[in-house]
């Protein structure tokens, strides 16, 4: 789908008889361009189209059982729900995070902000076995837990800690630079005709933050559901439970159900297409209202 | 949360310091919550990677990094991510040189498309390349009859890397080189300067600090790969295991000392990651600060 629509590009143009391309002094527009776009379609396009392909394969009905079935279904409600519970989590606490950042002068400040980018630097399956050392019942904090018989690791609750961790730094990233340019005047103003701090913060500072927080909420759930290495130590992989949709791939391919894996593969993919555009579409909005 | 900010309501009338912050205790409460929350699901995550690789003392600690197996795996991260970052250098600078420099149609998608491995899963990137390059896949018979891998080898390591990380060297560069404008460049044009020249003397030097970010992001991002490694490797001890695969082997024979050593080796890679991303954030803001002084003082 992808690859199709840039190469009807230069035909769409013609039609058009516009230049589609504004002249410039400056060199090197075909051959950077040409190359990559030749890079980008022959190692991500073409192979992810494959894909599609692939699945196609199968005869119809196959196909609607495969992406439909019990145990993919709860796989997606898996994947999905607890990308969904760690993407709020991490807005919350992600917008107090930035705020701090932004707003407070404490001793640590500059690790502090460096160490939010942990998650981006760390290799998944590090993170993954480490928070499963961590909330396995006998872990640091697992142990507190199963005094209340309650277990973290290998259920649904592990699954999402581990997608909170690798999407904290989408939601600060996305909202700190927008934090910080925001005007102090504007809040002074609403300040000196009489509003209160919350009420500066809900209908000030909370409205210009909202495309950056939607954009860094999106960013992190988009994330989550293609997570893997973080999640396969800490969910325990059973079936209709604690699989996730990545996992299931996985065994299908395992088993050599090359199509099935395309099938679900394409589901995935679909989804975070979907999810890619809404993510631009939000961006775009947030540079409008910031004026960038 | 709602909690927290409910009580700035309360006490804002005690408000002293001004229209544009909060009160002392609120402040306070607020930067509490934030450093218990980064040192529950950051820190405490860091810090049980080292535990547990001394767990068994250090000698056990530098068996598992040393012996052939981790040795190999050592090698083979490194010779992936010595591969992966140079190509999505050069693709890098394309991309960015054509969408920053110039105004066409499609551009707008074409962004989007850069971005498109970020959201895709990387199980999704081990597959795809299954699909072409696998004994079932496209090329499947005649690479077998050439008698040429690149599932279950190398080649296919490096391509599921490359994939991983092909946005990340572009999405540092388009925005810096948008920011900086053409001018300086349509300058050194008009006064003769050739194609390359121009790119070494003028693009290159004003956007060193960025490009050098997009590298450490991506070489992080390409030493650490899992998911997509763990498809096209078929995890063939002193083969085709990366560090994180080796990881994950060795922690599923219950071997979780050894585990934790080689994990805490991506750790100390994570952490001087993170230090230089630290220092050139520093370096760039303080060369801008510097040419912001120097256009006020002219």
């Amino acid at each position: 789908m992808s690859v199709s629509t840039v190469k009807e590009l230069p035909a769409k143009v013609a039609r058009k008889k516009e230049p589609w391309v504004q002249k410039s002094v400056l060199p090197g527009f075909g051959l950077s361009l040409g190359f990559a776009t030749l890079y980008a379609s022959l190692l991500v396009f073409i192979p992810l189209a494959m894909l599609v392909v692939k699945s196609f394969e199968l005869p119809l009905d196959e196909l609607w059982n495969v992406i439909t079935n019990r145990r993919a279904l709860a796989s997606y409600r898996l994947t999905f729900g607890t990308s969904l519970i760690a993407a709020t989590v991490n807005l919350f606490f992600g917008l107090i995070v930035a705020w701090v950042l932004v707003r407070y002068s404490f001793p640590g400040k500059r690790i502090v902000d460096a160490v939010v980018d942990l998650p981006f630097a760390l290799p998944t399956a590090v993170a993954g076995i480490a928070l499963t050392a961590i909330y396995a019942p006998s872990g640091w904090v697992g142990q507190w837990f199963a005094l209340l018989d309650i277990k973290i690791a290998y259920t649904w609750i592990g699954v999402t800690i581990a997608l909170t961790f690798i999407g904290l730094p989408f939601v600060v990233r996305t909202v700190q630079p927008v934090l910080a340019d925001l005007e102090t005047e504007v809040e002074e103003a609403a300040a000196s005709l009489g509003a209160n701090r919350w009420q500066t913060f809900k209908y000030i500072i909370l409205p210009a933050l909202l495309p950056s927080l939607l954009t860094g909420f999106a960013l992190s759930f988009a994330r989550a559901i293609g997570e893997y290495g973080s999640v396969v130590f800490i969910s325990g992989n059973m079936p209709y439970k604690t699989e996730i949709t990545p996992l299931l791939i996985m065994t299908k391919l395992e088993q050599f159900d090359y199509a099935g894996a395309a099938a679900l593969g394409s589901v995935m993919l679909l989804f975070s297409f979907v999810l890619l555009l809404l993510i631009n579409l939000l961006q775009h909005w947030s540079h409008k209202r910031t004026g960038g | 949360m709602a909690g927290v900010i409910s009580n700035l309501h309360s006490t804002s009338a005690k408000r002293v310091q001004g229209a544009t912050t909060e009160a002392r205790w609120i402040r306070y409460t607020l930067i509490s919550i934030a450093l218990v929350f980064l040192a529950l699901f950051l820190i405490m995550p860091l810090v049980v990677v080292f535990v547990e690789a001394f767990s068994k003392g250090a000698e056990v600690y530098f068996a598992a990094i040393t012996e052939p197996a981790a040795a190999h795996a050592i090698k083979l991260t490194l010779t992936a991510a010595a591969i992966a970052v140079p190509l999505n250098v050069i693709f890098g600078l394309a991309a960015s040189w054509a969408i920053a420099k110039f105004q066409f149609r499609g551009k707008q998608l074409a962004i989007t498309l850069i971005d498109l491995p970020f959201a895709v899963s990387p199980v999704i990137a081990g597959l795809i390349y299954m699909l072409i390059f696998g004994a079932q896949g496209l090329f499947g018979h005649w690479l077998m009859d050439h008698e040429v891998r690149i599932m279950f080898a190398v080649p296919g390591i490096v391509l599921a890397t490359v994939f991983i990380t092909f946005p990340f060297i572009a999405r540092e560069l388009i925005p810096l080189m948008q920011e900086q404008g053409k001018e300086q460049e349509e300058a050194a044009i008009t006064l003769g300067a050739s194609g390359w020249k121009m790119f070494f003397r003028v693009t290159l030097p004003s956007i060193k600090w960025g490009l050098l970010y997009g590298i450490i992001l991506c070489n992080a991002r390409a030493m650490g790969e899992f998911g997509a490694g763990s498809v096209v490797s078929g995890k063939i001890r002193e083969k085709t295991n990366t560090m994180p695969l080796h990881i994950e082997i060795l922690y599923n024979e219950y071997q979780f000392a050894a585990a934790f050593a080689v994990a805490s080796l991506l750790a100390l890679l994570a952490l001087v990651t993170l230090v230089l991303k630290s220092a050139l954030e520093w370096q760039a803001a303080r060369e801008h600060e510097l040419a912001v002084r120097t256009a006020q003082a002219q």
